[in-house]
């Protein structure tokens, strides 16, 4: 068994090109599912790599290091698109899980109740993956693949989201739905970026969490929004049921039925909406 | 392994471990290190809470190769960093309380204070929302972290005669808040080996174990014990005429998670040990694990003699309740349906066994040593004397610590190889494979005539007690006997059955199947209000009992203090309800609303004996000690028990040194169970601290009237201005090794029940009111918890600090059933999935101590610790009902399930 706890990317890459292994990170997710009190197999730490835990803004517009804790997001000095962002990293798990937990761990470990992709989603998230001696980039829709499905192969490491300057614009907001208040897994969630333009609506992104196998956008939502009035939701309102009805599908567990997970979402989505209006 | 360097509380430690492994098991097992605790291996309870550069985490989900190079603060750092004040404050506020997540408490907190030294509720509820403590209902916690940076309020130091009343700190927690409380994990003899299970994957089944040798051999596993190991009777239960359930089931299972063999080894060899495979075959069976399913005649029958998978029935009746609900004016019926609850205390099950000569010694966290040592005895086949059990500190156990665990498993492994042999349950191994609460299936129809008096209730429940009999038939008894709540009947018909299922076994949690009746009976008491036209306090006024009324069972009661309870609640009742009324009227999506219920509980067993015995002695040299057998699992026994005996023998609180518990050293106080240690073991404790003095007494010849002290090894009695001295060193040793000694036992009065339930099952009652008020999110059905008021009849009030902590605790028990707890075998056995509450779910809680002194109980105190849990859950049922017109009859009450109830009202 060999623990690997590089600190230059690629040093990183170059072991995972020779075989794979788990990559760790903050451990929130992968110490639950072990048993004893130590990890077996290989394991690479990618916890101590220099520079992969940075926030900074680009040409292009911000790039969040894949090992960025949601503790450091909560933190940051970001522009208002962020607030939702921000708000989902405050309600990771506790301030335990959030000083650990890493911003691509909560994308690579993906749930369908994972937190962070919501509001991910509503800044037109791209995905940074490393490879030894290649890289490529992937919208944050297409990287999530399904319930604990990727598109990470299995030489390759996140390293970086990044979200672009068109979607770094107006305001967000995020709200969760669970049956306690701290440490709890949600049954719904909703982030919302919005930006108005001289009294009417002129950018829309919405996401719904934990009410399908990926959390998703919502386009029709989206489109109907725009040049509505940011005070008239009268206008918009009905909007929300059809695309949640549509586009969701969501399952019954223990935390909910499908009929509520639905009838929540309609909910959440219109209360994260004005918030974010606010 | 590589070599790590490591930096702890400013020391810089060089050290060898892989690096893969958890911190905390660092911290604990190699550094020693054990203030740090483990509960759930998964960042779920933050027990495990270590600074990292500042920041807390979860040690537990940290590589230790993850902190080379930066600074690690555990709880033992915390002194030299001048958070001495913090642990201070968590013993005046009473913080602490089973001390298992008190660490983790403790290191969040600095965290904070850190940054900011005087800090809001809401901060402190947000720093240490990652923490879960299952016992304080947190306000307490957050008292202390508040006002860390504060002057400390006056510490109660009582004179002689003036212990009980007292709001003095625990007598035990300076342990709780330095971290050298050794629990049932924290104590690891050199060269002790490690036990693991092997337990049942399905809800039944039929096994065939193969050639353990071979497999032992090839892992390095040194001994594999099973059923055919045992030397003694394969069976134990609480109730020795129930015991059913095998230590180590022999060919088939009969719930998931049932124990069926051992492995012992070398910890090196055992934790890391391939379980996959092991020799085993098994061969599921159908199973059922609801008691609708398994009365069905083709259920699968659990036990032979027990047909319809029937354990047992209990039964109170009098009066004639058909003629009394069909004359009635208003009739109610419901039918309510709760889950199975989890215990969810933060310290799994741990213990570890070795042997002094031919005794055999296990220290275990427990409720009852003694009823450990005479299950484990017989199953082991050892003499009594020969097993002594040293109950390990108990990080909470409300029921579920009663029952044996791994007692009897770390016993045979030690008995078997020898060697000193230790075992720590996982947290979801604790989850599956002990007892939980009953789920009930209950239906109950109540009349009341035009004045709203209560003419006949009718209530029948079945009883999930799961795949063994463990505490059953008491649920089954107790429950007809409490189901009228503290209320008069004209007549009274109950009946409650506990039923096998193939889910884990049903036993003790805090009220024993009372709670579950109660949200029957307070939930129809309000149906029944609203026909009536009646304000629903003034309703249950009107039927409450009074001095000189009998209960259900004929017992003809004194000291009945459910009336000045209710009272208590009233103004803030009457308030609530004007308050509410206008909120409703201005909000449309947030609706309030306010519940009231009652409770009262028999303290002790049913028309059983339970004794307690206090034995208690100076030493020549003047010590004054007090053996002390009652369990003190955070409730606070070992303080309280104390200060009962230092008011009946008039001594300083402070002159005391408790000895135990230990079965080598103290006699029987009985279990930890039934709300029966203040009551049982206090009046044990005053009659020998009264005994004790009147030796003395006599000894010196001085009158009743005498003022006693303590002076080095003379006890001087002090009477009419002359000083009479009895020089301890002068006196032979008695019988118990004392100068002077005495020994008292105490056993309530109670008469059998008769084949209608009617006798006296209990020597003494405790009563209680709660009043819940809440806010109900009408479009998502989220529920939250305002205010809660708890008035409860102490009789006498021995520390209002620790009564209080036991209101808050219970309500926070009683608010987890009531709205996000449900345990399903084989799907939540983890504190992610299965939710208590957290810092952020409590209400205010504001407690009235009401004193209506029992002639039964010492100094007139009554039982407390259950029921508190009780009023909660209707009460906060029937304020959802009063806010939103939704009537919940399946527990727990998620969102989704009160959102379904608002709309079936609405339509």
């Amino acid at each position: 068994m060999a623990y690997h706890r590089p600190t230059e990317l690629k040093d990183a890459l170059d072991i995972l090109a020779d075989s794979g292994m788990q990559v760790l990170a903050g451990g929130t997710d992968i110490f639950p599912a072990h048993n004893g009190p130590e990890l077996s197999g290989d394991v690479l730490d990618i916890s101590g790599i220099a520079g992969l835990n940075q926030i900074n803004q680009t040409a292009d517009g911000w790039r969040i290091g894949a090992t960025t804790t949601w503790a450091d997001v909560a933190n940051a000095d970001l522009p208002a698109a962020f607030y939702g962002l921000q708000q989902a990293a405050g309600m990771i798990g506790s301030k335990q899980i959030q000083n650990s937990a890493t911003v691509a761990g909560n994308l690579c470990n993906a749930s369908p109740a994972a937190d962070g992709v919501p509001p991910l989603l509503v800044l037109d998230a791209e995905i940074e993956i490393a490879a030894f001696e290649t890289t490529r980039q992937l919208p944050l829709g297409e990287f999530l693949q399904g319930v604990r499905k990727t598109a990470l192969e299995a030489h390759e490491i996140v390293t970086a989201i990044h979200l672009p300057n068109h979607a770094i614009k107006g305001t967000s907001a995020f709200q969760k739905l669970g049956a306690r208040k701290y440490m709890v897994i949600s049954i719904s969630m909703v982030a919302a970026r919005l930006t108005v333009n001289e009294g009417r609506i002129s950018q829309a992104a919405i996401s719904i969490g934990a009410c399908s196998p990926v959390a998703q956008r919502l386009p029709a939502l989206e489109a109907a929004l725009i040049g509505q009035k940011p005070n008239d939701p009268d206008g918009w309102l009905g909007a929300i049921e059809q695309q949640v009805n549509s586009l969701l599908t969501p399952i019954d567990d223990i935390r909910a039925d499908a009929g509520y997970r639905l009838s929540s979402a309609m909910e959440l989505v219109q209360r994260t909406i004005l918030e974010a209006l606010q | 392994m590589s070599q790590t360097t490591l930096h702890i509380n400013g020391l810089s430690l060089s050290h060898n471990a892989s690096p893969a492994r958890r911190l905390s098991e660092v911290l604990r097992d190699d550094l020693g290190l054990r203030g740090t605790k483990v509960g759930c291996d998964a960042g779920d309870c933050g027990a495990c809470t270590v600074l990292l550069d500042g920041a807390p985490v979860c040690s537990c989900l940290t590589t230790v190769a993850q902190v080379a190079g930066r600074k690690v603060t555990t709880l033992e750092g915390l002194p030299a960093k001048g958070y001495d004040v913090l642990q201070a404050a968590f013993l005046r506020y009473g913080a602490a309380q089973c001390g298992i997540c008190t660490p983790g408490m403790l290191v969040s907190a600095v965290a904070l204070l850190d940054r900011i030294p005087h800090p809001s509720k809401q901060q402190v509820e947000d720093a240490l929302g990652g923490v879960l403590c299952r016992c304080t209902g947190y306000s307490k916690i957050v008292s202390a972290v508040m006002h860390a940076n504060d002057p400390l309020p006056e510490a109660e130091i009582p004179k002689a005669g003036s212990a009980i009343g007292a709001a003095v700190e625990r007598l035990d927690g300076q342990a709780k808040v330095d971290g050298t409380e050794q629990f049932g994990a924290d104590l690891v003899p050199e060269n002790v080996l490690l036990v693991q299970t092997i337990r049942a994957p399905y809800h039944r089944a039929r096994f065939n174990i193969g050639d353990t040798a071979a497999w032992a051999a090839r892992n390095g596993v040194i001994q594999v014990l099973t059923a055919a190991d045992i030397p003694g009777e394969n069976r134990f239960g609480v109730i020795p005429a129930f015991a059913d359930q095998p230590a180590l089931a022999a060919d088939h299972t009969r719930f998931k998670g049932e124990a069926v063999a051992l492995i012992v080894g070398e910890p090196a060899v055992i934790e890391c040990c391939n379980l996959g495979d092991f020799p085993i075959q098994w061969s599921e069976l159908p199973a059922t694990t609801d008691t609708d399913d398994a009365k069905h005649p083709n259920a699968p029958q659990l036990f032979k003699d027990r047909a319809g998978n029937l354990l047992i029935t209990g039964l109170v009746r009098h009066g004639d309740v058909d003629a009394g609900l069909t004359s009635a004016t208003h009739r109610a019926t419901t039918t309510i349906k709760t889950a199975y609850v989890e215990h969810a205390y933060i310290e799994p099950e741990a213990g570890v066994a070795w042997l002094e000569g031919d005794t055999l010694v296990i220290r275990a966290c427990t409720q009852a040593p003694v009823m450990d040592q005479e299950e484990t005895a017989k199953i082991l086949d050892l003499p009594k004397e020969r097993l002594r059990i040293i109950p390990a500190a108990t990080g909470g156990g409300f029921g579920s610590k009663l029952d044996v665990s791994l007692q009897p498993l770390i016993g045979l492994a030690t008995l078997k190889t020898g060697q000193p042999c230790r075992m720590v349950y996982g947290r979801a191994e604790s989850m599956a494979s002990t007892t939980k609460r009953h789920p009930a299936s209950m239906t109950a129809s109540i009349g009341c005539n035009a004045q709203g008096e209560i003419t006949a209730m009718c209530f029948d429940g079945d009883f999930n007690t799961g795949a063994y009999a463990s505490w059953g038939p008491t649920v089954a008894n107790r429950v007809p006997v409490h189901a009228s709540g503290p209320y008069r009947m004209a007549s009274y018909l109950a009946e409650a059955r506990a039923i096998h299922t193939n889910g884990p076994p049903s036993g003790a949690f805090r009220g024993f199947g009372v709670p579950q009746a109660a949200i029957a009976q307070e939930t129809l008491f309000d149906e029944l209000a609203l026909a009536c036209g009646m304000d629903r306090l003034e309703f249950r006024l009107v039927n409450a009992l009074r001095d000189g009324d009998k209960t259900q069972t004929g017992q003809r009661l004194a000291g009945v203090g459910i009336i000045p309870c209710l009272k208590a609640l009233q103004s803030q009742w009457q308030e609530t309800l004007n308050r509410n009324a206008e909120w409703n009227a201005r909000h449309d999506s947030l609706k309030r609303g306010v519940g009231v219920a009652s409770c009262w509980y028999g303290c002790g067993n049913t028309s059983l004996p339970n004794p307690s015995t206090i034995l208690a002695g100076i030493t020549p040299q003047g010590q004054l000690k007090l053996h002390q057998g009652a369990m003190d699992i955070g409730q606070g026994s070992n303080t309280v028990i104390a200060q009962i005996f230092a008011d009946a023998l008039d001594l300083p609180l402070a002159d005391i040194a408790l000895v135990g518990p230990d079965t080598a050293l103290t006699p029987d106080a009985g279990k930890t169970s039934a709300s029966r240690q203040t009551f049982v073991t206090g009046k044990a404790a005053e009659q020998t601290g009264k005994q004790l003095r009147t030796l003395i007494l006599q000894r010196l010849n001085a009158g009743d009237g005498a003022v006693l002290s303590l002076q080095g090894d003379v006890v001087c009695a002090c009477e009419n201005g002359t000083t009479n001295r009895l020089d301890l060193r002068d006196l032979p040793l008695d019988e118990n090794g004392y100068a002077i000694s005495a020994i008292s036992t105490y056993d309530p009065p109670t008469a059998p029940l008769d084949e209608n339930g009617q006798g006296i099952p209990y020597a003494v009652y405790g009563y209680g009111a709660q009043m819940a008020e809440i806010e109900v999110d009408m479009r998502l059905g989220t529920v939250k918890t305002r205010h809660i008021h708890a008035a409860h009849d102490l009789g006498r009030t021995i520390n209002p600090t620790l009564a209080a902590g036991q209101i808050e605790g219970g309500i926070a028990q009683g608010l987890g059933m009531a709205l996000i707890e449900e345990y399903i075998p084989g799907r939540t056995e983890n504190l992610h999935d299965y939710l208590i509450p957290t810092f952020g779910d409590m209400p205010e809680i504001t407690s009235h101590l009401i004193e209506v002194p029992d002639q039964e109980g010492p100094f007139g105190a009554k039982g407390l610790g259950e029921h508190v849990l009780i009023p909660t859950a209707p009460a906060i049922l029937n304020a959802i009902y009063d806010a939103s017109g939704a009537r919940i009859t399946q527990l727990p009450a998620l969102p989704f399930r009160v959102l379904a109830a608002i709309k079936a009202a609405q339509t």
